[in-house]
């Protein structure tokens, strides 16, 4: 099963993969338009090229270097200038290179050589029939043999106001002048799109004095040619240099009566700005060839020896595809002339295709990718990462051979890799040191990493962030350190950002050989830290979204796997309250539906009934819902409501809106998160009641709901000590007394039963709200992700939180203040935002097939 | 629409979240999910865990695999094989991008109904 490549989706990004810095510097040709070139007397074939561009002029460079009196060539270019490097537009537009700089072929060389350039006159027509070409100028020329070179067409998205003038694409030398008059009356331009092309627009446009707002669809940048990780660190040093990235950012508008005003995003925000540049892609120019009857797909049709489907008319450069293949920078186009030009003097050699590798040409951000980094079965990554210098580099293994690397910060080794990718060597003695570069790998001897480790000399550093050395590191393991958790607490090597944890563990097994005790459980396999490490260096280091954590703590994979995410999600959640945007994707299925998945894919739907009390307005919705949508069951819950089940996925939002009309919101019975206040009927009804414990109920989850939690959290209130509502097996109970409220925590039902801890008295509602609230916060911001109170407490002991909790009052004052702030942020029903549209995509099926008639999508 | 003998166009690839799935239902036959990974490739497989048939449409993707909503397996996009200790494997829809559209194995999609 082969991935797709979206190589051309037209808002995905980029089609155009770079190659490696081709620079092809001109000889200094200033002339705009070429003519007067020299007849040529003697009847010979005549090549007439379509595309005065890279691939059409090299094509004519390497057939004259084979026979250079074989052809009479006639060349037709649209733009009015010689051959010039396209891939140095980037830096023209940065200010780095002027036009002549970039000029591959001057007049000279046109009239040197007998070729008739004819500029600014494309090319309208090919009658193949009678083998001639029609311009738009009316000139009509027969032809021997044709070439087409026409090159890619910008893609302009289809959004209302593209075609205001301000707005413009990065194609040629006009777009690059385009832009250069706008950049001169400065103001704020928005690049939509996020890859390769508009990441060089931008920084021209940086440079040139804009204000640059990236407009990205996807949620990371070069998502074709970087992985997350990679792609985070370009967008953080993007914005360092002032650039304004904007990802999952879908344009619906582009807004100006006369000329550009701005850009309009479908989620309604307005960026304003005086020039636009679409740079969202390009497709193979194919209208000609598509006219003439040619075979075309998504580009014109080639043998290997580049002939189209007319033995006469050839093809080459971005407009072509090769076996399946469509091509977008230029290395690919250097073999392909070769081979069309071997054909043309009958010495057949034949393309084959090419692999391709990727530089971004942004002056200081050093970017390298090559190959399949997609992984995949038997594909093994190793990932090297070094948070200081700004450094992420990683090698996807398949079979023992190097299939893929992604480089940031360091691209030095990426020459190296895509030789060894190229030539497929068998990499197997390399593996252990194949990260960490050539030098490295071949450096005499070394290839054993342990033995280098073992001839470091005793004061080589080990750890840079604490300054720690080889023979403090053994020091600290000879005086009893077991454990590579005991080496970091004993000399802090290792114990910041854990990049040199692979050389502890070295030192470990040199020391000790089998006497290496296994530390505690790290959060996952994608890293050497544990949870408590994980969450202390999150607010430490005060990181904010889930690549830099990965990053900056160094870990194994390039995006995690289903352990950590959700657990990362909910640690940077905790720890920046309305600011962290919640990630989707790393939620499971519950949270991310809002609703339990059963064992038949179905759904079931719990609303909230504060403290357990309903109405009969709710039990109405309720039971309309039932058989509105034919539930197969409702059922009471354990949690004192009602559970409505069998509901399918597309029905949800649907079934949400019904309950929200009757006023019900979600009650998170899916959710690591406040689920049920059970209460008992208490002093309003009770002949035992001592206090109103239902109305501490509602009141306590009016408090409460909506917060997200590392497990589940229940609460219960119980109006006297016969203790109907079992407040003293749920996390946070209360059990109302005559003189006050008798707060404990800590308990659960489940496989292992476990009663409560007593807390602390207290006289007043108000103070068990309190005490409430801090103790939920200090169990958010220090339990590990999927840990409920019980286990947490057995941990840490109750001592401790009755230390945090009730012996310091402001530290309780703190905490519940810290939980209010960040519930002042989480009591958006969820089911609401979805029954008003927010991510239909969830719910709605992508499209039906019926056999023997198939649907559209939505 | 670019359906052909052998391939099914279901959509526009920009339906698809990125690390997220929707789901093709086939009439008479087994629900198909498609799956987007983090670099934006596309894979398609019959939407049924091998280990009790949960949704995989709805489980968590990271790198080539989603793990299923109902126990935690771990399952290949590229080859519909269970990963890790268990075993078990679901079948494969060929799936390829054209033109900004998704489009799908004909005979792959439609193998359930023969059954
Ligand atoms: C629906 C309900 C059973 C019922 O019909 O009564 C229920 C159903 C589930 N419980 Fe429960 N529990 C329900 C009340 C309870 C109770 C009773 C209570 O809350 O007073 C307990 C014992 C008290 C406790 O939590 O300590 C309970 C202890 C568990 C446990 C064990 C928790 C533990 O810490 O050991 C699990 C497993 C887990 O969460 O990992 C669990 C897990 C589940 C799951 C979520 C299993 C799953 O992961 O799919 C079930 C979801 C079914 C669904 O789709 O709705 N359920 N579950 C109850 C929903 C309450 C509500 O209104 O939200
Ligand atoms: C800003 C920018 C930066 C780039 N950076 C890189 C990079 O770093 N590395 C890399 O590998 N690639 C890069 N590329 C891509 C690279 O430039 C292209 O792969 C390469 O130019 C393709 O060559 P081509 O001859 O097929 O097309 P082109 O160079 O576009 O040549 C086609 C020519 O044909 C002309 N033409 C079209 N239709 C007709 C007609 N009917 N009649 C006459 N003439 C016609 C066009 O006007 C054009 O001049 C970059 C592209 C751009 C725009
Ligand atoms: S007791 Fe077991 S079977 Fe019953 S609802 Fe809870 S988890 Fe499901
Ligand atoms: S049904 Fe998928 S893991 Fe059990």
């Amino acid at each position: 099963m082969q991935a797709s490549d979206l190589s051309d989706d037209p808002h995905g990004g980029l089609f155009a993969f770079w190659s490696l810095g081709m620079e092809l510097i001109g000889e200094g040709w200033t002339g705009e338009t070429a003519e007067g070139a020299p007849e040529v007397p003697v009847r010979r074939e005549h090549l007439v090229v379509v595309g005065n561009g890279m691939a059409g002029c090299r094509a004519v460079e390497e057939l004259l270097a084979r026979d250079s009196g074989r052809y009479r060539v006639t060349i037709f270019g649209a733009e009015p200038h010689v051959n010039y490097n396209r891939i140095m537009l980037s830096p023209v537009l940065a200010g780095e290179k002027t036009f002549d700089e970039i000029v591959i072929n001057g007049l000279d060389w046109y009239r040197d050589n007998g070729i008739e350039l004819i500029a600014s006159d494309p090319v309208v027509a090919i009658d193949r029939a009678g083998r001639t070409v029609t311009s738009r100028s009316g000139r009509t020329l027969g032809y021997d043999k044709l070439l087409i070179a026409t090159g890619s067409d910008p893609f302009i998205i289809p959004v209302p106001g593209k075609d205001l003038p301000g707005v413009i694409s990065f194609r040629d030398m006009s777009d690059v002048d385009a832009m250069l008059a706008a950049a001169g009356k400065g103001g704020d331009a928005v690049v939509i799109g996020g890859g390769l092309l508009g990441l060089e627009a931008a920084h021209g446009l940086t440079l040139r004095g804009m204000k640059v707002t990236v407009l990205h669809l996807m949620p990371t940048l070069m998502e074709r040619q970087l992985d997350e990780a990679a792609g985070w660190l370009l967008k953080s040093a993007l914005e360092a240099r002032g650039q304004t990235i904007l990802t999952g950012a879908d344009t619906a508008e582009i807004l100006g009566t006369d000329a550009v005003e701005g850009v309009k995003l479908k989620d309604g925000r307005v960026i304003p700005a005086s020039l636009v540049v679409m740079a969202v892609g390009i497709r193979p120019s194919t209208a000609l060839a598509r006219e003439a009857g040619l075979a075309v797909g998504r580009g014109i049709q080639v043998d290997d020896h580049m002939v189209t489907s007319d033995a006469n008319v050839l093809a080459v450069g971005e407009c072509v595809e090769h076996a399946g293949q469509v091509y977008g920078l230029v290395a690919p186009l250097w073999e392909m002339c070769r081979a069309l030009a071997d054909g043309l003097v009958e010495r057949h050699s034949g393309y084959k295709g090419s692999v391709t590798s990727t530089k971004l040409k942004v002056s200081g951000i050093d970017v390298f990718s090559a190959g399949d980094f997609s992984g995949g079965d038997g594909a093994e990554d190793i990932v090297l990462r070094d948070a200081s210098r700004g450094v992420y580099k990683r090698v996807v293994i398949k079979d023992d051979r190097l299939v893929g690397a992604v480089l940031y910060g360091d691209t030095g080794d990426g020459s190296w890799y895509f030789d060894l990718l190229k030539k497929q060597e068998d990499v197997s003695q390399l593996r252990d040191v194949l990260i960490f570069g050539q030098a490295f790998a071949s450096g005499g001897g070394q290839a054993d990493p342990k033995a280098a480790v073992a001839a470091l000399s005793d004061d080589a550093e080990i750890c840079g962030c604490n300054g720690v050395s080889k023979g403090q590191v053994i020091a600290c393991i000879e005086k009893g350190a077991c454990s590579l958790d005991a080496v970091r607490s004993g000399c802090k090597a290792s114990a910041s950002c854990g990049s040199c944890t692979g050389l502890v563990e070295t030192l470990l097994a040199l020391t000790l050989g089998d006497e290496v005790e296994a530390g505690p459980k790290t959060m996952c396999k994608c890293t050497s830290f544990g949870h408590d490490d994980v969450r202390r260096e999150i607010v430490a280091q005060d990181m904010r979204s889930i690549p830099e954590v990965m990053q900056k703590l160094h870990w194994s994979t390039p995006d995690g796997c289903s352990s950590c995410r959700p657990a990362l999600n909910y640690y940077l959640l905790c720890a920046l309250p309305g600011e962290y945007r919640d990630d989707e994707q790393s939620r499971f299925v519950n949270e991310r539906m809002h609703a339990n998945i059963q064992k038949d894919g179905t759904y079931s739907v719990v609303p909230r009934m504060w403290g357990g009390i309903t109405s009969p307005k709710e039990l109405r919705a309720i039971a309309d819902v039932v058989e509105k949508y034919d539930a197969p069951m409702v059922k009471v819950t354990g949690g004192q409501r009602l559970d409505i089940f069998g509901i399918k996925k597309e029905d949800l939002p649907a079934v949400w809106a019904d309950l929200n009309a009757a006023g019900m919101v979600s009650g998170h019975a899916y959710g690591k998160s406040l689920r049920t206040v059970k209460t008992c009927v208490g002093s309003e009804w009770c002949r035992f009641g001592t206090q109103d414990s239902t109305g501490l109920g509602v009141k306590t989850e009016r408090m409460t709901w909506g917060s997200w939690m590392p497990h589940k959290f229940k609460i219960a209130v119980s109006g006297c000590p016969r203790n109907c509502a079992e407040a003293t097996i749920k996390d946070f109970g209360v059990v109302c007394v005559d003189s006050g409220y008798e707060l404990s925590v800590g308990g659960n039902g489940g496989i292992k039963v476990r009663a409560t801890d007593f807390l602390c008295k207290v006289a007043t509602e108000e103070e068990a709200l309190h005490y409430c609230a801090a103790f939920i916060q200090l169990y958010r911001e220090e339990a590990r992700y999927l840990e409920r109170t019980a286990p947490w407490i057995e941990r840490v002991g109750v001592d401790y939180v009755k230390a945090r909790v009730v012996d310091d009052a402001a530290n309780r004052d703190a905490l519940a203040a810290r939980f209010l702030h960040s519930q002042s942020f989480s009591q958006e029903d969820p089911w609401a935002e979805r029954a008003a549209g927010a991510d239909a995509h969830l719910h709605k099926h992508l499209a039906e097939i019926r056999p023997f008639a198939i649907l559209g999508a939505d | 629409m670019t359906t052909t003998a052998d391939w099914l166009d279901v959509g526009p690839v920009d339906q698809l979240p990125v690390m997220g799935a929707r789901t093709l239902p086939v009439r008479g036959g087994d629900e198909i999910a498609i799956f987007r990974t983090a670099n934006g490739n596309v894979h398609a497989l019959v939407n049924k865990c091998p280990h009790k048939h949960g949704p995989l449409s709805q489980g968590i993707i990271h790198g080539t695999s989603v793990t299923c909503p109902l126990h935690n397996w771990r399952i290949s996009l590229l080859t519909g094989e269970v990963l890790g200790e268990d075993r078990g494997c679901t079948p494969v829809i060929p799936v390829k991008v054209d033109g900004g559209r998704i489009l799908i194995g004909r005979r792959e999609a439609l193998a359930s109904l023969a059954a």
